[in-house]
Parts: C-alpha cells; structure tokens; sequence
C-alpha cells in the first residue's frame, strides 16, 4: 500500500512539470495550429539561466536566504524565456503563417537544434549542478511514503500557475482576446482584436510558464544540461495530445494522468504481465495508453470541448 | 644550392649521430605505441608511452641477447587523438613501419577497429588501458590487455557486495547501454554465484532523470545493496533519489561513475554508503608500484597519471616472450607471448586464451572525507 501511495506521489510530482510544459505546446497549438517544438528547449534555457543567475548571486551575496535566491533566479529566468518566446514567433513562426503547416513544423524542429547548440556553446557539454535550495530532506506525512519540501513546492507551484492562467483566460477581456483569436484569427481581426499581438502574447505567456517549469525541473533533481529539455519537451508534447491539444484543462489533465501512468506502470508493469515486460517498457507503456485513449476519444481526454480552445 | 648543400651536411651529422650509439652488432628492433598525445586526455596517452619507453630503456641497459644477436629495442610512438579514424591510419603507418610489436591503444573505441589491422598484419598488440569485453571477444589471436575488463569488473562487484557488504539481496539497475547493460549482467551472474539473491532488475536509459519510480519498486524488495551499471550524470542523481525515498540501502557503481564528476552530481547525498570500481590496483598497492613510481619521476620528472605501470607491463611481456621465443618475429614469439608468466609491476602478467590478464585486480573505493579511498 505504501508502495502504491509512494508512485502516486512520484506521478503527480512528474506529472505537474509535464502539465506545466504541456499548457505552453496547447496554448500554441489551440492558436495557431502549430506544435512548438522548440518549447522544450526553452525549459531547458530557463532552467540554465536560473543557474546562472544563482551561480552569480551565491558569488556576490553568499548571506543572502535561500528561498529570496530561488525566488531572484525565476524572475530573472522567466523574462529571459519570454523574450526568446517572443523572438522566436516573431522571426522564424510570423513570417511562415501563411505557410503550409509542415514548414513551421519543420522550422520549430530545427529551432529547437539552435537552441540546444547554442545552450551547448555557452554551458559547455558537461552536467552542471543545480543548487538545491528547497530541502530535498525526506518527510512522511503518511508512514512509509516519502515526500520532500521541494515536491511539495512543485505541486502547489504548478497549480497556482495553472489556475491562474484559467482566470486570465477565461475572466479577462485578454483571455476573451484570446480564445476569439484562436476560433478564428480572421473575424477576431475583423473585431478589433490585436490578432499578431495575441499570438505574440501566447508564445511569451507559454515560455514564462516553461521557465518556472525548467527551474522546478532542476531544483527537483539537482542537475541541468543543455540536453535537459528534450524528453520532459517530449513527454508534455504527449501529455497535451492525451489531454486534448489545444484544450488548456486537457493540457492539465494530460500531464497528471501521464505522470501517474508512467509511474505507476514502471512500478506493476512486471506483475501486471507476469514478468514479460519490465520497465525498460516504461515509456511505451505511456505511449500504450496514449494509442488506446487515442483509439476511443481521437480528440483527447477532454478535447471536444472546441470553444475553450486558448 | 648553398644552402642544400649545408642542409645535407646536417642530415648526415644527424645521422652520424643517431647510429653512434649502436654498435655494429646491434640489431634495431621497433615496437609501436600508440595512444591520445593531442586532446582533452593526451597527458594519459603521454603516460601510456612514457610507460612503454621507461620498459624498454630498462632493458636496453641490462642488454637483451636475441638470437645471437644484442638487441636495442626502440619506440615508434604514434598519436591516435583519441579517435577511432586517426586509430586506424596511425595503426596502418605502424604495420607499414613494420613495428614487431604495438602498445596501445588506450581507448577501448580506438583499440578495437585498430586491432583488426594489427591482426591482418599478423603483429600482436597488447593494450594497456581498453576495458571492453569485446576486444578480446573478437578473438584475434595476438591481442592482449593487461588491465581487468568489464566482465571481470562485474565479477569483482558481485562478489564485493555479497563478501565484504554481506548483502543477501540484491537490486540491479542498468541504463541499457552496451557499457551498463554488460556490467549489471555480470555483476548479477558473480552475485548470484556467491549466494546474493537478486530481488530486483530494473532499467532507466542513459538520458533519464527520473527514477523514483523504479527506485520506489526497489524500494518494496527492501534490498541491501542497490547497483547501477551507468554514467555519472544518471547516478548523482539516482543517489540523490534514494536519499529522498529514504532508502538506506548500500549502493555500487562501475567505473562509468567512479569519478570526481560524480561526487559533484550527487552532492550531499553521498555517504559512507556509497562505493564505486576501478580496473586495477592504486598504484601503491601494487607489487612493484612503489619502486616504479620512483624510477618513473627520476627519469621523466613527472608523476604516474593511471596507466603507466600497465604499458610498462605490456611493453615488458613482449620483450620476455621475445626473449623465451630467441626471435623478434612476430610469428614466432607470439606463441612464448600467449604462454607468457612473469612478475610485472602491477602483478603477475599471464593471460587467458582469449588475451585478457589472468588475475586482473579491480579496486573497490567507498567515499569518504570528500572523495572516493581504497576500500582497504
């Protein structure tokens, strides 16, 4: 029992950073249509420059607390992010609007190669590490299962965030911007709205949310790389086709259920087939689950739900 | 035309010069040695050759009689760059010199491909650093190694966790790489052998982060010694993990994360609990280490990085099967090399049917004080 409650806890910890990364590839996707690839990357470059920066203040303010540090990293991080998000829509995905759908594609994939080689360029190849600042130190509210500080900062952080991402969405006139722009960018044109500043707006609001995710990421395992990015980059790109692309709740939905899935299933996959598979399966077993919701509901766990598109 | 004509005087000082320490009876003869001089790890291929040189210019001194002949042994050291490409020209160039015999290469990836070009060309070459199995699975009849391989790693862990740790159960963890996937199968087969029971088997990929979920399944088969066959970047953070599930069980690792990069990933969680292997004996523990490490500063002016005593070793079982075949032909003393047993300074050099040393030392090493020390 203990067990099973120790791999819900590991999945919702996973599955909060996937349901953060995921909110930036559906917000994209539910506006343009476009999967973001390099929205990866971005996690990656937040969580870097979050190191940098704690790397700069541990030399000039050694006094200073740890939780203000952490705190100064993610302001710093979280702008740099929305900047890069913001030159990125507008130089290489602006001019390709009117494109065929494979030419972003193909231009975010190779976005997200210049970013990795660029990160690679200014931290080097090696594994660099993170500075812990929330204890990692373990607790057990429940005798037997075993939940850190940082953990718990991880789950409260991302539902904050997400929750406040729903009330700009959906109770402001940005948010009502917002979702006439991705039903129809055209007649929201026709409407007054600002569509090229919405777009914009969507890739900066998405890459913040990347950088808070990146520096959860690495406060969580104590590393960062300039590799870093690509499999949470991946797996959040699954957890927002599960969730239903473009549907900002799915997005959410997606993340938890595929971090549940995952650890849940690397911990009974072998009971469950009697030994035959073991969990060098463990991401097909995500991917497994993915095909069948797939099979059942083309549209994702929560997609049909088209107006709440943002 | 001046100047030729004085660049030719020079040529033929320098040549004058350079058979003015052989006598007329002296015959030359050439062993290779190859091993990164340019590159991030070039003050190891500098070890390696060092360690050759100090070998045969011991024996010049005691004077090697061959075949009637004195002998006066030399180095034709070549640079691979530590690239599997440059391993094979450079390997070419040695067969084309026609060297007797090759030390090298240092890397595992460059001492395979280049082994094949030796073995065509029917010259032996013993490495003294490459730890793949799979060098001497090839089974090319003159390629030799005189450092523990993989296989016997994984052995010496096994073996290590169910002794000295007195672990009954055992969990195994493995990234699937050629690398951690080959060592986790040995280090199950030895613990197996000696009486361990593996209660877990589980695997991650050589990009993860993430391992509370395996580590949480380990966790419920409540072992007492955790391994993992991987990299230094997944297992500061697997120790991290187990630290944060509170798992208080012994954890082992390869020489892939027996490094000073791993004491930095893994940070505090480390703890007298944490131990690691390395192919071979420090050097003080070896038989003739300190003594060597003596004669290797008073000649070179430099410390012993790692390998040095190995390709001093190496360079010696080629020199003693020479001397027990009275041939420097390759074809002839290869079969006095296969058969060689002699007292070298990292310990007894005999090698098995395939070309592996016989009693190839591994070092267990536990952290203490800030870094890994010999397990005593």
């Amino acid at each position: 029992m203990e067990t099973l409650l120790q791999q819900i806890v590991n999945g919702l910890v996973v599955g909060s950073v996937y349901a953060l990364v995921a909110l930036g590839y559906t917000m994209v996707y539910g506006i343009l249509g476009l999967i973001n690839f390099a929205h990866g990357e971005v996690v990656m470059i937040g969580a870097l420059t979050a190191l940098q920066t704690l790397l700069i203040l541990m030399g000039v303010a050694p006094d200073m607390a740890p939780l203000l540090k952490l705190a100064i990293a993610v302001l710093v991080a979280m702008p740099v992010c929305m900047l890069l998000g913001f030159l990125m829509e507008r130089l290489a995905y602006r001019r390709l609007r009117g494109a065929p759908r494979l030419a972003p594609l193909i231009t975010a994939i190779g976005m997200s190669f210049l970013l990795q080689t660029l990160a690679m360029i200014i931290w080097g190849r090696n594994y660099h590490t993170f500075p812990q600042l929330i204890s990692t130190a373990p607790m057990q509210p429940i005798p037997g299962v075993f939940v850190t500080p940082v953990q718990v900062a991880i789950v409260i952080v991302s539902a904050l965030v997400m929750a406040g991402l729903i009330l700009l969405v959906t109770k402001t006139r940005l948010g009502r911007a917002m979702r006439a722009t991705a039903e129809n960018h055209r007649v929201a044109a026709l409407m007054g709205v600002d569509t090229n500043a919405i777009i914009a707006l969507t890739f900066v609001i998405g890459a913040g949310l990347a950088a808070v995710a990146g520096v959860m990421f690495a406060s969580n395992y104590g590393i960062a790389h300039y590799a870093m990015g690509f499999m949470p980059g991946l797996k959040a790109f699954t957890a927002a086709v599960l969730g239903g692309i473009g549907n900002l709740g799915g997005a959410m939905l997606g993340g938890i259920v595929l971090g549940l899935v995952e650890a849940v299933g690397a911990g009974y996959i072998e009971t469950m087939t009697f030994g035959f598979l073991n969990s060098s399966y463990q991401d097909i077993f995500a991917f497994v689950i993915l095909g069948i919701v797939l099979i059942f509901r083309p549209t994702g766990l929560l997609g049909e739900r088209v107006s709440d598109r943002a | 035309m001046k100047k030729t004509g004085i660049a030719i005087a020079i040529m033929g000082l320098g040549f004058g010069l350079m058979s003015g320490g052989v006598s007329a009876a002296d015959m030359v003869v050439k062993l290779g040695h190859v091993g990164p001089l340019t590159g991030s790890i070039s003050h190891l291929g500098k070890d390696n050759e060092n360690g050759a040189l100090l070998a045969i210019e011991e024996y010049n001194a005691k004077g090697v009689t061959i075949g009637g002949k004195k002998i006066k042994f030399e180095i034709m050291g070549e640079d691979d760059q530590a690239d599997p490409r440059a391993g094979t020209t450079v390997a070419q160039r040695l067969v084309d010199a026609e060297v007797v015999g090759v030390v090298g290469h240092l890397n595992s990836g460059t001492t395979i491909p280049a082994s094949r070009i030796y073995h065509q060309a029917g010259i032996p070459m013993i490495s003294p650093s490459a730890t793949n199995p799979k060098l001497t699975q090839q089974n090319y009849a003159g390629v030799f190694r005189t450092i523990a391989n993989d296989v016997q790693q994984g052995g010496a862990i096994g073996k290590f966790a169910t002794g000295a740790l007195g672990a009954k159960n055992i969990a195994i963890i493995d990234d699937r790489t050629a690398y951690g996937q080959g060592l986790a199968d040995e280090v199950e087969k030895s613990a197996k052998a000696t009486g361990g029971k593996i209660v877990a088997r589980e695997f991650t990929n050589d990009k993860a982060t993430d391992f509370m979920a395996i580590l949480t399944k380990i966790k419920a088969q409540n072992p007492d010694v955790i391994f993992f066959g991987g990299m230094d970047a997944q297992g500061g953070p697997m120790l991290r993990q187990l630290k944060q599930l509170g798992i208080n069980a012994k954890f082992i690792t390869g020489d892939g994360a027996c490094s000073g990069e791993m004491l930095k990933l893994a940070g505090d969680a480390l703890s007298g609990n944490a131990y690691c292997t390395q192919a071979g004996l420090p050097l003080d523990k070896m038989p003739g280490g300190k003594d060597f490490k003596e004669r290797y500063k008073k000649r070179f002016n430099l410390d012993v990085q790692i390998y040095a005593p190995y390709a001093y070793d190496a360079a010696a079982a080629m020199i003693e099967a020479m001397k027990v075949a009275d041939s420097t032909v390759p074809a002839k003393y290869l079969s006095a090399l296969k058969a060689i047993n002699f007292q070298g300074v990292t310990g007894n050099v005999a090698f098995d049917a395939k070309g592996d040393i016989k009693e190839g030392a591994i070092t267990v090493y536990q952290y203490k004080d800030g870094g890994w020390n010999p397990v005593p």
